[in-house]
């Protein structure tokens, strides 16, 4: 049985549809990465899947029970943990605040303060400073290490290098390498392809709120994936084999 | 040395008033919401600890020890039926839905208990009116010291409750974005009801300080609600501490004013809350232009 | 209108529609067959309808400022007392009782520019409070005044030197007249540029200043606006009971009247006022006498209204029937 199973889940933004008539399984320990084109779909499904963003009908099970109908935080209580989109720190309050307040889930775990000071030892220095205050790379790993805190079992991670520097998401990355060596079940929405077929083992391509194409990570080529982002059958032909 | 006997006095008085405003600033600060209730809301704690007065001879701060979880339930309760909706509904509704709250209890307390004022101070013995007396003729109630000590210790566990403890974090989290808050665990709702409860308890309090300093009718709440707003504005919206200065400032004003004339004592408490405003609409950005013009000429 | 190869069709945009023409149409007959009241009607109802016109001001200048400027404002009954205020004085002054009336609401427009200065910076919840605070620091003032002698109050003796009846004819008139006026002058500001630079900036104030709409000159506008009808609502009451007394005038009751008759009626749209004040005039007329409870069923009935059906009654038939009275909104039509 998957750790996560999405059947038939449609979502919208008001009258939109944003998200159409999904299905996807998540192994435990498996690690799944949604590609496709900006307004495909991918950060809606995530968000329906944590529970911010309602399901207009379809049903999500985690762990054998239905959770369609769960609020977010109950999901989280069940291991269930989103870092969104834009990262959304409290930034009013300090990075230790931000890290602790993430207790409030409840679960136990390996995730505790010191352990994820070892993974991020850069926000060690940085653990009474504003949260607001904090370089883009810096309030990315404090947003990563927040997610950790709440001990989840799924890590649902939406687009962490957005906006930052080459040079910071290399940082985020080896932070990450921690999470997915302990075989930490993630799914991940990233633009930098190259690092998405890296790291993930399954693909699953997504087109204007439909999945497109599933593969696994080792058998795709870039330019397949990328095919899919605009939503060609076949693979993307170089414009001189294509006359006749 | 009438003058410095005034200022002490509205120093004093201004205690009350923090103590008065600080769950307004309080809720303001968490929830966004003002509560036009707010004063209405002290007036039912006063006429609650009243009824234990009267008919069990109970102390008034010995009452506090049941109107206080009562109050904070009413204020769950609040939260849940009223505010809850009207926050979700956009930023006029909740003014409204206070507002009309606020006509229908200060009228329930009307139809319960008629025009007659009423006061704690008969209850509380010499605490109503003994004093100690200072060098130079000047007069310290002991009731006004103690509001004004209260006021602090409350506010001062309001601080510590939000910047020290796991709910206040939860508090502060939710109050920043319900909606992360949401994804790591924390349950915004059930965290806003709590941070309404706690609001009520200090108008519980309030309100019984309201009750054994002064007189009290089914109609005085408004006029609590605006001293209260007013402190909290003159302070700072957002800052607890901020909320003890502003209640200070005011106190003073009206006791000055009171010198001066017979109505002086609310025009000046008026008169000082509107100069404020203006002062920090107008010059605190005029400084802050200044300032900045200034960098610019030495860049 | 050519269709065919290459040429697009233009659709026309309608401002009136048969059925507005003939609802306006209807409005302005209305408002002459009530020129004739005086002639026809006993004293009594003369006197109520005047009254009901006093109710018909308050709630069409709350709904300007509340649902067309977004502002909720605790203490228009400032520019109520006001405006009773600036009648007895100019009256007192030489100045004829009717004259009066009107110069006093002028005024009180007048002070009310400098106000709005300061005020509409304020955001949405100190706004509301802070007008109540103004509202009771004119209170304080007037009180200062040794004409008006505190709370004892005085009184539009002017009026004395009409006959009872004439007295009650032309307050009537006055009445309909201002409401009459006030009406059309919100129907043809809400169907100007201004009327929907108010709607942009209900919805959203800062894509609206994005576009070029002048912000804080159309809130400044309606504000003033509906300062001056409330001071004419003000003046006519004084005229209507003759009797200046702070207390009554100033008291936040006026504000809970009109929040009253704007949220049962529909706020933010043209018709919902009229009706608010309709209903809250036959309410009165039922319950008031009741004293104590009918102010609790007023509140408990603005707090239902404000939780569970926020767009009013008229806002509710707007929004299933798409029906528009009065035609202050604009139709494509193919």
């Amino acid at each position: 049985m998957s750790l996560l199973e999405v059947r038939s889940l449609e979502a919208r933004h008001g009258l939109l549809p944003a998200v159409r008539d999904i299905d996807l399984s998540v192994d435990e320990g498996e690690r799944v990465a949604l590609v496709g084109a900006n307004g495909a779909g991918k950060t809606t499904l995530l968000r329906t899947i944590a529970g911010v963003h309602p399901a207009a009908s379809g049903r999500i099970v985690f762990d054998g029970k239905d959770v369609t109908a769960l609020p977010a935080h109950r999901r989280c209580a069940m291991g269930i943990a989103l870092t969104p989109e834009g990262r959304r720190l409290f930034v009013e309050m300090t990075v230790r605040e931000n890290l602790l307040v993430a207790r409030s889930s409840g679960r136990a775990g390996p995730w505790n303060l010191e352990a994820v000071l070892q993974a991020f030892p850069q926000l060690e220095p940085k653990l009474g400073a504003r949260a607001g205050d904090l370089s883009g790379g810096q309030q990315q790993a404090v947003a990563i290490a927040r997610t950790l805190m709440t001990n989840p079992r799924i890590v649902l991670l939406d687009e962490v290098s957005l906006g930052l520097s080459p040079i910071a998401v290399q940082g985020l990355y080896d932070s990450l390498r921690v999470l997915l060596e302990m075989g930490t079940t993630v799914v991940l929405v990233e633009q930098d392809l190259q690092r998405t077929l890296r790291v993930a083992d399954r693909i699953v391509c997504m087109l204007e709120g439909a999945v497109v194409a599933v593969g696994r990570a080792a058998e795709m080529t870039r330019e397949q994936v990328m095919g899919h982002y605009f939503g060609s059958r076949s693979s993307v032909q170089h414009p001189a084999e294509a006359r006749p | 040395m009438i003058w410095i006997n005034q200022i002490l006095q509205g120093l004093l008085l201004g205690g009350y008033y923090a103590l008065l405003a600080s769950g307004l600033s309080f809720m303001f600060g968490v929830l966004r919401i003002i509560n036009l209730a707010h004063g209405s809301l002290a007036v039912v704690s006063a006429y609650l600890l009243f009824v234990l007065a009267d008919r069990f001879d109970l102390h008034p701060l010995l009452g506090l020890i049941a109107v206080v979880p009562l109050m904070a339930l009413a204020g769950w309760v609040l939260h849940r039926l009223v505010l809850e909706r009207s926050a979700r509904a956009g930023a006029l509704v909740p003014i409204l839905a206070t507002f009309g709250l606020a006509i229908v209890m200060d009228n329930v307390l009307f139809e319960g208990f008629g025009a007659d004022t009423r006061s704690l101070a008969p209850y509380i013995d010499t605490l109503g009116y003994g004093s100690w007396t200072l060098p130079g003729d000047i007069s310290v109630g002991y009731l006004s010291v103690l509001t004004f000590a209260v006021a602090v210790a409350l506010l001062g566990g309001l601080h510590l409750l939000l910047r020290h403890s796991a709910l206040g974090r939860r508090i502060r989290a939710a109050a920043e974005d319900p909606d992360t808050a949401q994804l790591v665990g924390v349950d915004a709702r059930s965290v806003h009801a709590i941070a309404t409860a706690i609001a009520m308890m200090t108008v519980a309090v309030a309100g019984a300080f309201l009750a054994m300093r002064s007189t009290f009718d089914p109609y005085t709440g408004p006029q609590q609600l605006i001293f209260a707003f007013e402190a909290v504005v003159i302070g700072g919206a957002g800052s607890l501490w901020g909320t003890l200065l502003g209640g200070i400032v005011l106190g003073v004003a009206q006791s000055v004013g009171a010198q001066i004339n017979p109505q002086g004592f609310l025009i000046a408490g008026h008169a000082v809350f509107l100069g404020v405003l203006l002062a920090r609409l107008y010059v605190a950005g005029g400084i802050v232009r200044w300032i900045r013009s200034l960098r610019a000429h030495a860049a | 209108m050519k269709t065919g190869h290459g040429v697009v069709s233009r659709a026309v945009v309608d401002r009136w529609t048969s059925a507005s023409r003939l609802a306006a149409a209807g409005v302005i007959a209305m408002q002459v067959l009530l020129t004739f009241g005086p002639f026809v009607l006993s004293a009594n109802l003369v006197d109520r309808l005047t009254t009901l016109f006093i109710y018909g001001i308050l709630a069409l200048m709350w709904n300007a400022l509340a649902g067309y400027a977004g502002l909720v404002s605790v203490g228009h009954q400032a520019f109520f007392g006001l405006g009773a205020y600036a009648a007895v004085r100019l009256a007192d002054a030489g100045l004829g009782a009717y004259p009066s009336l009107l110069v006093g609401a002028l005024l009180v427009a007048l002070v009310a520019l400098p106000i709005s200065s300061f005020m509409l910076r304020l955001r949405a919840g100190e706004f509301a409070i802070g007008m109540w605070v103004v509202a009771e620091l004119a209170h304080l003032l007037v009180n200062l005044d040794t004409l008006v002698q505190g709370e004892t109050g005085t009184s539009l003796i002017a009026l004395q030197r009409f006959a009872a009846d004439d007295r009650r004819a032309y307050t009537y008139w006055a009445a309909l007249a201002a409401m009459a006026a006030l009406a059309w002058i919100v129907f043809f500001v809400l169907r100007s540029r201004l009327g929907a630079a108010a709607q942009a900036i209900r919805d959203n104030e800062e894509a609206a200043a994005s576009i070029g709409v002048r912000v804080f000159a159309s809130k400044r506008l309606i504000f003033v606006l509906s300062a001056f009808g409330c001071a004419a609502a003000g003046a006519l009451w004084v005229a209507t009971s003759i009797t200046f007394q702070p207390k009554t005038y100033f008291s936040v009751q006026w504000s809970a009247y009109m929040i009253f008759m704007v949220l049962v009626g529909g706020i933010g749209t043209y018709e919902g006022p009229i009706i608010g004040a309709v209903l809250f005039f036959a309410i009165e007329a039922m319950f008031g006498a009741t004293g104590v409870a009918y102010l609790v069923g007023l509140g408990t009935t603005a707090m239902l209204f404000a939780l569970l059906l926020p767009r009013g009654l008229w806002g509710e038939v707007e929004r299933r029937t798409g029906w528009r009275l009065l035609p202050i909104g604009h139709r494509l039509r193919e």
